[in-house]
C-alpha cells in the first residue's frame, strides 16, 4: 500500500477543463471538512492558553486573547506531571526497544533457520493476534500482583516486550531479501549472526523503523492496563496521570487542556517526523483503543 | 499469507544442526507470549469456575458461574450496551472516513495541509481525545454549550444525560478514530488506477456512477480490513468511557470491557466470564465478516 500521506504527486490531478467553479466547491468542502475535524484540537489549545474567566466568554473563548501560559506550569506543579512524561517515556522506549529485538529475533529463526514444529510455532505465534488485551486482563493482574510488579516499570513493560504483528512484519521483510545475496554472504563466511547484522536487518530497515515508530505510538497511549497496575503516582504514565489531572482540577479546564496539550505533543511531533513510517505501520494492520 | 516454510532456503554456512539457534531467537517471544497470552487465557478460564467473596476467600461455583453471568440483566445490558455503540461509531466511521479520503483525493494546491489535519487524530491518544470532549462537552463552559446558548437554547449535560451519553461518547470515539479511517481509506484509494476511473468517464458514467461502480468495488478490501479493526476497536472501547462517563449515567454508557475492569480485583471470576465472553463474540464476528463479506469483495488486479 502507498506510504504517501501528502504527497500531491501521488494524487490525480483535477481533470482537464474542470470547470473553476467545480474546484472552488471542492475547495469549500474540504474546508469545511477541516474545520470540523480540527475543532476539537483547536479547543483544546485556545482553552489552555486562556484565564479561566475568559473561558466562559463567548465567542470571545474561540479567538483566544489575553494569552496565558501560566497553566502549562500549573498542570506541572498541580499534577506531577513531568515524572508521568518521564515514565511515559521509559516504558514507551523500552516497550519499543525490547520489541524491536524481539521481533527480529523471533523474525530471523522463521525466516532463515530449519528446525522442528516450525510451522506449530509460527501459527501459535499468529494466534496470538486473536486475543485481546481485555481478556487476559484479568489473570495478567493476578500474575503481576504475584510477581509484586504492581506499581513498577516491570510490571508495566515485560507484558509487552514480545509482538507477534511485528514478527510477522519483518518477517515478510526477511523474506524478501534476494537469495543471491544470502548466498553471496554465505560464501564470504558470515555466519547467522554476521548475515542478521550485516545483511538483513539493514535492508529491513524501512520496515523496522516503521514498527518502531508504531510500537512507541501504541505504548505511548496505552491506557487499561496502567490505569489497571498503577495506583503509586510515582509509576503513573502521562494518559493515566491526565485522569488524575483531569479528576483533581475539574473547574480548571484551562489547566487540563494544557496538560492535554503536553501529553499530545511527543506523538504529534512523532507524527511529523515519521509521517512515512507511521502510514506503514498503520496501513499494514493496526488497532488504536 | 507465506506459509513458513518459505523461507527455509538457509544461510546455510553449516550444515550443523540449526535448533539450538532458533529455539535461543524465539525464546524471548516465546516465554512472553506463554507467560502473558497463553497462561493467561487457561487461567481465564479456570478463574471464571470461581466466586470471590467480599473477604477475598475463593469458592468452587463451577460452570454455574458462567450461566449466572452470561443470563444475569447486568451483562445483557452492558452487551445489549456495547452492540448499540458499535452499531453507532462503525458505520459513522467508515461513511466519515471514506468522505474525507475522496474529498482529499485530488492534487490541488495545499491538499497536503488538508490531508494533514484530516489524519492528525491520530496522534490524539484516547485520553488526549477523551478530555478534549470533555472539554466540549462541558454542562457550563464548554463550547457546546455556549454555542447552544447562544441560539437561545437550554444547556444540555450531554455526559450526564441517559439519552445523550451514549451518542456523546460515540461521536468521540468516531473523532478519535476518524485519522486512522481517513489514512487507511486514502491509502486505498491511491491504488484505485486512475485509468479505470478516467476510461468509465468517457464512457459517460457521472462522478456518483464512478464511485459506487468502479471506486467502492476497488476499494472493497480496505473497506473489509477498516471494518473489522474498527469493530474489535469499538467492542474494546474503555478509555472514552472510564474518563467520559464511568459507565454511568445509571449504566447507560457501561459497556462490557468497563464492567470487567470493575470487576478485576474485586470479583475475577465474574470479571474472567464477561471477558470470555467478549473475546468469544469478538472472534466469531470478525470470523463472520471476513467469511460472508469476502466473497463480497473485490480482489481482482
Amino acid at each position: 500500500m502507498a506510504a504517501e500521506l501528502v504527497d500531491p504527486r501521488a494524487l490525480p490531478p483535477p481533470p482537464s477543463g474542470a470547470h473553476p467553479v467545480r474546484i472552488a466547491g471542492r475547495y469549500g468542502l474540504l474546508v469545511v471538512a477541516a474545520v470540523v475535524v480540527a475543532f476539537p484540537i483547536y479547543v483544546a489549545v485556545a482553552v489552555s492558553i486562556q484565564p479561566s474567566d475568559r473561558l466562559l466568554r463567548f465567542p470571545a473563548v474561540l479567538i483566544p486573547g489575553d494569552l496565558r501560559l501560566d497553566t502549562f506550569e500549573r498542570a506541572f506543579t498541580q499534577a506531577r506531571l513531568g515524572r508521568y512524561l518521564v515514565n511515559s517515556a521509559v516504558v514507551s522506549l523500552v516497550i519499543t526497544a525490547g520489541q524491536l529485538v524481539t521481533s527480529i529475533l523471533a523474525a530471523y529463526a522463521f525466516a532463515y533457520l530449519r528446525f522442528p514444529a516450525k510451522r506449530v510455532l509460527f501459527v501459535a505465534f499468529i494466534a496470538t493476534l486473536m486475543v485481546p488485551s481485555e481478556v487476559t486482563i484479568v489473570a495478567n493482574y493476578e500474575t503481576v500482583q504475584r510477581l509484586g510488579w504492581l506499581d513498577s516499570y516491570q510490571g508495566l513493560t515485560v507484558p509487552f516486550l514480545a509482538t507477534a504483528f511485528g514478527t510477522f512484519l519483518l518477517r515478510q521483510s526477511f523474506l524478501q531479501v534476494p537469495r543471491d545475496l544470502r548466498d553471496a554472504a554465505a560464501l564470504d563466511g558470515y555466519g547467522h549472526w554476521g548475515f542478521l547484522a550485516g545483511v538483513a536487518v539493514p535492508l529491513a530497515r524501512p520496515m523496522i523503523a516503521a514498527l518502531g515508530v508504531f510500537s512507541f505510538l501504541l505504548s505511548w497511549n496505552q491506557y487499561l492496563w496502567p490505569l489497571l497496575i498503577t495506583n503509586d503516582d510515582a509509576y503513573r504514565t502521562v494518559q493515566i496521570g491526565l485522569k488524575a489531572l483531569a479528576s483533581t482540577n475539574i473547574d480548571q479546564l484551562n489547566v487540563i487542556m494544557a496538560g492535554t496539550v503536553i501529553a499530545a505533543l511527543p506523538i504529534f511531533a512523532l507524527l511529523v517526523l515519521f509521517q512515512r513510517q507511521l502510514i506503514r505501520g498503520l496501513t499494514s494492520g493496526a488497532v488504536k483503543g | 499469507m507465506v506459509g513458513p516454510d518459505e523461507g527455509d532456503v538457509a544461510v546455510a554456512v553449516s550444515p550443523r544442526r540449526e535448533w539450538p539457534l532458533a529455539l535461543l531467537m524465539l525464546a524471548p517471544s516465546i516465554a512472553v507470549f506463554v507467560v502473558f497470552v497463553f497462561y493467561p487465557l487457561g487461567r481465564t478460564v479456570w478463574l471464571g469456575l470461581y466466586e470471590v467473596d467480599p473477604f477475598g476467600n475463593r469458592y468452587w461455583a463451577g460452570l454455574g458461574q458462567y450461566a449466572e453471568v452470561l443470563s444475569s440483566p447486568a451483562f445483557r445490558g452492558s452487551l445489549w450496551t456495547t452492540v448499540v455503540f458499535t452499531l453507532i461509531t462503525v458505520p459513522a466511521g467508515l461513511v466519515a472516513g471514506l468522505a474525507l479520503a475522496v474529498l482529499a483525493h485530488r492534487r490541488l494546491r495545499g491538499i497536503a495541509v488538508f490531508r494533514t489535519l484530516f489524519a492528525s487524530t491520530v496522534a490524539t491518544s484516547v485520553a488526549v481525545a477523551s478530555l478534549m470532549w470533555l472539554t466540549m462537552l462541558n454542562p457550563s463552559t464548554g463550547v457546546v454549550n455556549q454555542v447552544l446558548k447562544a441560539l437561545g437554547q437550554d444547556p444540555i449535560n450531554f455526559l450526564g444525560h441517559p439519552s445523550w451519553a451514549l451518542p456523546a461518547v460515540a461521536l468521540a470515539t468516531v473523532w478519535l478514530h476518524l485519522g486512522f479511517t481517513f489514512i487507511v481509506m486514502s491509502a486505498g484509494l491511491q491504488s484505485v488506477p486512475d485509468e479505470l476511473l478516467e476510461s468509465a468517464r468517457i464512457d459517460g458514467a457521472g462522478p456518483w456512477m464512478r464511485f459506487w461502480h468502479v471506486t467502492v468495488p476497488m476499494l472493497s478490501p480496505t473497506i473489509l480490513f477498516a471494518l473489522v479493526v474498527l469493530t474489535i476497536s469499538a467492542f474494546q472501547s474503555f478509555g472514552q468511557i472510564d474518563l467520559l462517563t464511568q459507565g454511568g449515567p445509571l449504566g447507560h454508557t457501561n459497556v462490557v470491557v468497563y464492567s470487567v475492569f470493575r470487576n478485576v480485583s474485586s470479583n475475577p471470576g465474574v470479571a474472567s466470564v464477561q471477558a470470555l465472553a467478549l473475546f468469544v463474540i469478538v472472534l466469531g464476528l470478525t470470523l463472520v465478516q471476513f467469511r460472508y463479506l469476502e466473497r463480497r469483495v473485490f480482489y481482482g488486479s
